[in-house]
């Protein structure tokens, strides 16, 4: 190599993150629990990345995932039931230059704020949304969430829910202008890490349903699946979620499936009979409302005043 | 001929002939109304007619009619829509008493007005008459009767063929009679037809140079047939102002003082009667690099803009009362977690969804109290067109100042209000600082309050050093979530602290009138023109009659107990319910004050009574003047 001496400088060291300057509060969070896995995940994807912790927030609504913000050691917002998306939407609308996360659960997302859900998903601002779905209100101890299964017990429901339940993906996938819709699950940390990196990645609102382990009440919905791979659908392609080999084999079923195919994504959302993991869809260029909200950031102060005047100029009898 | 030509109301013949034009009688101050089916373009004549007024320099104040619905019944009293221009030679400051004249393309609609008491004996009414001569029989007689009942009332009615003078210029009399009609106007009371022309291409000039050209020669129809034939016709002297004035209404000033301000996001869901405040924006707010958001409901709404808030940047959020009950939770965590806000309540008539389209002054209440906990926040109340615009600059700062929302009340009666006042003098130091991105000191919390004040900076994502959770969960100085009793109080305290600091700061809140006297008549909010012309009517037979305005309702401006008991009676004026004071009546024994005056109750202890009333108008000085009286003489035979 060359001999090239550095130039002297005033700029400070670089910084250099670790997986320490993501950890923020002692998790709360029963042991054994699937936001555990998650947390760690994203923390990782945080040092990977190198996000500069001050330029990330981590937004979230109510219940037990939604304590999320307080376990990062970055920007964070666990404000109201059901109100990330709105919350969310507004912190981008004129901050382009943040990482954003939203941490929602089953009841947060998919009920108090399912009109929020529907309408953040068309606004395709970018952020990671990620659904923790263990099908059960946790926090306020075992109430019929939308996503649980229709014989479940519950202390609602202490026969089971009358209904049968509400499927996020398929609900995600009909929505228009959605960007990005994948699956994963908590218990397969490669999984769930490319998952989540490849959201972090997309340009716009990137919606994650994670399939998460309540060892507490629903120990039972997913334990199946964990002991039993062959009951999950690793969906794979060369655009999808980039696991390799080692990962992919353990998933007895698998099926190619081409993230640009909405239609087929949806099919695959309704099948009954396994839950399929991996990216549904993916469009990078869907349109996107931050690129309209954050019109005007850079205006200078004497323009600003100028069009007040201008209006008053208009308005002078 | 039919039945109403027996009337021996005054008649004008359509002529041709120019006959001699009649000298105009000056008169100091004129309230006109325009009524007629909604789509017939009467808000635009009345809004035309008041800003021709308002340009030649007469003082005014114009009220919107507006029906409910979109497409309401043609004649009937339901679908009246029109507008009510007040104006003078000195300032005008509220809609007066009743009408002088009303020009009306139907007689049904006319009922509406008579509802709401706003014609006298002797008030001109200039009606279409097309009415008396149309096929149908029921139509015919409806009229008939109407015009004999007006007659009955004292009205003075002058039929004229409105549309059969439009159809010698125009094809399609229903698109343009409203300008015929302001031609008309515009010959009564002596204005400038040369600004009114003016002002038409500006409105019209989009819908292009054909539809300018028909409302042109409309206009100019309208003002010729009106000096060739009216029996009379009045002036209004002008004082032109000694300083450059702006014409808006109550909605556009919000909308252009959050410009002025340096808002850069305002986040709505549509909303009568505040939308209008969001339209404008739409059109306007972009040139000041501010983004108007329509939200999917008025949750996301508030929440968007809290979000933006929290980002660095205060937003705004405009409403009305069933919008302010949706955005309660959100209020709640913004005074929780001390996030700026500022939220403009543009109040109408309650409860649930109430009369969308009329004014109250009903959420004063909900304002203060509606938030589960204790939720201390400022309330401020423009009271003029021109305080609209200056309290969003006002509103803003405070919210950044005291690190909490701040509400915004204005009402219907501001929202459509036009009114002169004069040009505000910008400054940059109005708008928002920039973003801060410097490193925050590592040594303060993120709620660093101090305890005299309870007040805080707060960091902003971006800034090193100053990371923390926000949540609404009862945290302490570093935003960890605490659910130690001690703490919970003590930070309690620090929020309701920073409204004591406020309120430090405020001086005592100046009388109009002598500061003691007989009675004391307090309001708040868009009935300050109809109080201080009633105090000024019974001032000037020498009672000690005074009044005051209170700018801010939440924390209360100080000194109000001493204030207040420098007077014998202190009364609110308020539009909003009361129960009755009569006793006999079953609810006198557990009566239930007007709001203010249950604020000031509780605050001052002092016996402070109300007059108020949810008619869904505004009051006239002529009501609150009659209350006034009544006090005077219940005080002088004590």
């Amino acid at each position: 190599m060359l001999d090239i001496k550095t130039p002297k400088t005033t700029e400070p060291k670089p910084r250099f993150f670790t997986i320490e300057d993501y950890e923020g509060q002692v998790p709360r969070w029963c042991s054994g629990c699937g936001d555990l896995p998650v947390l760690a995940a994203v923390q990782r994807l945080c040092r990977d990345e190198q996000l500069l912790p001050e330029m990330t927030v981590v937004v979230s609504g109510i219940g037990c995932s939604s304590r999320f913000p307080h376990y990062m050691k970055t920007y964070g917002f666990h404000g109201l039931h059901g109100r990330a998306f709105p919350v969310a939407c507004g912190i981008r609308s004129r901050r382009p230059d943040l990482n954003i996360f939203v941490a929602t659960g089953d009841g947060d997302c998919c009920a108090i704020g399912a009109g929020h859900w529907i309408h953040a998903i068309r606004y395709n601002m970018k952020m990671v949304v990620m659904l923790f779905d263990n099908n059960i209100y946790g926090l306020t101890k075992k109430q019929t969430s939308p996503t649980t299964a229709k014989h479940a017990n519950t202390l609602t429901h202490p026969k089971g829910s009358f209904i049968s339940p509400l499927n996020p993906i398929a609900v995600t996938l009909s929505i228009s202008n959605v960007s990005f819709v994948a699956q994963t699950v908590d218990w397969n940390p490669p999984h769930l890490y490319q998952t989540l990196l490849a959201a972090h990645r997309h340009p716009g609102l990137a919606f994650v349903r994670i399939l998460q382990r309540c060892p507490h009440f629903t120990a039972e919905v997913f334990e199946p699946c964990q002991r039993d791979p062959s009951l999950l659908l690793l969906m794979k392609h060369p655009n999808g979620i980039s696991t390799d080999d080692t990962v992919n084999k353990i998933f007895k079923n698998q099926v190619e499936h081409d993230p640009t195919n909405l239609l087929e994504a949806q099919g695959l959302a309704v099948r009954e009979d396994c839950h399929p993991i991996g990216l549904f869809y993916r469009n990078e260029s869907a349109e996107r409302y931050d690129d309209f909200s954050k019109s005007g950031i850079e205006m200078d102060r004497s323009e600003k005043i100028k069009a007040v005047e201008e209006e008053l100029d208009r308005l002078q009898i | 001929m039919t039945s109403s030509s027996s009337l021996a109301a005054d008649k004008i013949k359509p002529t041709k002939k120019k006959s001699a034009t009649i000298e105009p009688q000056s008169v100091s101050n004129a309230i006109v109304e325009i009524v007629s089916d909604s789509g017939e373009g009467s808000q635009t004549a009345g809004q035309l007619f008041g800003i021709v007024s308002a340009r030649m320099g007469n003082g005014t104040w114009t009220v919107e009619l507006i029906p409910a619905e979109i497409e309401p019944p043609a004649r009937s009293p339901a679908g009246a829509s029109g507008n009510r221009i007040r104006f003078g030679t000195d300032v005008v400051t509220n809609m007066g008493d009743t009408a002088d004249v009303v020009v009306a393309f139907n007689e049904q609609v006319l009922y509406s007005r008579i509802d709401k008491d706003a014609f006298r004996e002797g008030t001109h009414i200039f009606i279409e008459n097309k009415w008396g001569s149309v096929p149908q029989e029921a139509i015919r007689k409806a009229y008939a009767t109407a015009l004999a009942d007006f007659q009955t009332r004292g009205y003075v009615v002058h039929e004229i063929a409105m549309e059969k003078e439009c159809l010698r210029h125009v094809t399609d009399a229903r698109r343009g009679k409203n300008i015929w009609v302001l031609g008309l106007l515009c010959a009564l009371y002596d204005r400038d037809i040369g600004i009114a022309s003016e002002e038409i291409e500006r409105k019209l000039s989009r819908k292009g140079a054909k539809v300018v050209e028909n409302n042109l020669t409309l206009l100019r129809a309208g003002y010729e047939w009106g000096l060739a034939n009216l029996p009379f016709r009045y002036t209004v002297a002008v004082k032109p102002p000694d300083k450059p004035m702006v014409v808006m209404n109550g909605n556009q000033a919000v909308g252009l003082g959050a410009m002025a301000a340096g808002f850069e996001i305002c986040s709505m869901y549509p909303i009568t009667p505040a939308t209008s405040a969001s339209h404008y924006l739409a059109s306007e707010f972009k040139k000041a690099g501010g983004f108007l958001h329509q939200a999917e409901d008025e949750i996301a709404a508030i929440g968007f803009a809290i979000g933006a808030s929290y980002a660095g940047k205060t937003a705004l959020t405009i409403t009305s009362g069933p919008g302010l009950a949706l955005k309660t939770e959100f209020i709640g965590l913004a005074v929780m977690s001390e996030i700026p806000l500022v939220i403009v309540d543009v109040q109408r008539g309650g409860p649930s969804t109430g009369l969308p389209t009329r004014v109250e002054q009903s959420d004063l209440l909900a304002a203060l109290f509606a938030s589960p906990g204790d939720s201390p926040k400022i309330i401020l109340a423009p009271s003029t067109i021109d305080e609209c615009f200056h309290f969003m600059i006002t509103a803003r700062r405070l919210a950044e100042m005291f690190r909490t929302p701040v509400i915004v009340l204005t009402d219907a009666n501001l929202a459509t209000g036009v009114q002169p006042f004069p040009r505000p003098r910008l400054s940059e130091k109005w708008l928002s600082p920039p973003l801060d991105m410097s490193p925050w000191d590592k040594n303060v919390d993120p709620y660093d309050w101090d305890p005299e004040t309870g007040l805080s900076q707060r960091p902003v994502p971006g800034q090193k050093d100053g990371k923390y959770i926000l949540t609404g969960l009862a945290h302490d100085e570093k935003s960890h979530v605490a659910y130690v009793s001690r703490i919970n109080q003590y930070t309690h305290d620090m929020r309701s602290r920073k409204l004591a600091t406020l309120q430090h700061s405020l001086n005592k809140p100046i009388v109009n009138g002598e500061p003691e006297g007989d009675v004391l008549v307090v309001g708040w909010g868009s009935t300050r023109g109809a109080i201080e012309e009633a105090v000024g009517r019974v001032r000037d037979d020498g009672e000690k009659v005074s009044s005051l305005h209170l700018r801010i309702l939440s924390p209360l401006e100080p000194g109000l107990k001493e204030v207040l008991s420098e007077f014998k009676r202190v009364i609110t004026v308020e539009i909003n319910y009361s129960d009755n004071p009569d006793p006999g009546q079953p609810e006198s024994n557990n009566r239930r004050y007007a709001q203010l005056a249950f604020c000031l109750r509780s605050h001052t202890f002092i016996d402070v009574e109300c007059l108020s009333m949810v008619h869904g108008i505004p009051f006239s000085p002529g009501t609150i003047e009659a209350e006034i009286r009544r006090i005077l003489k219940a005080l002088s035979t004590v």
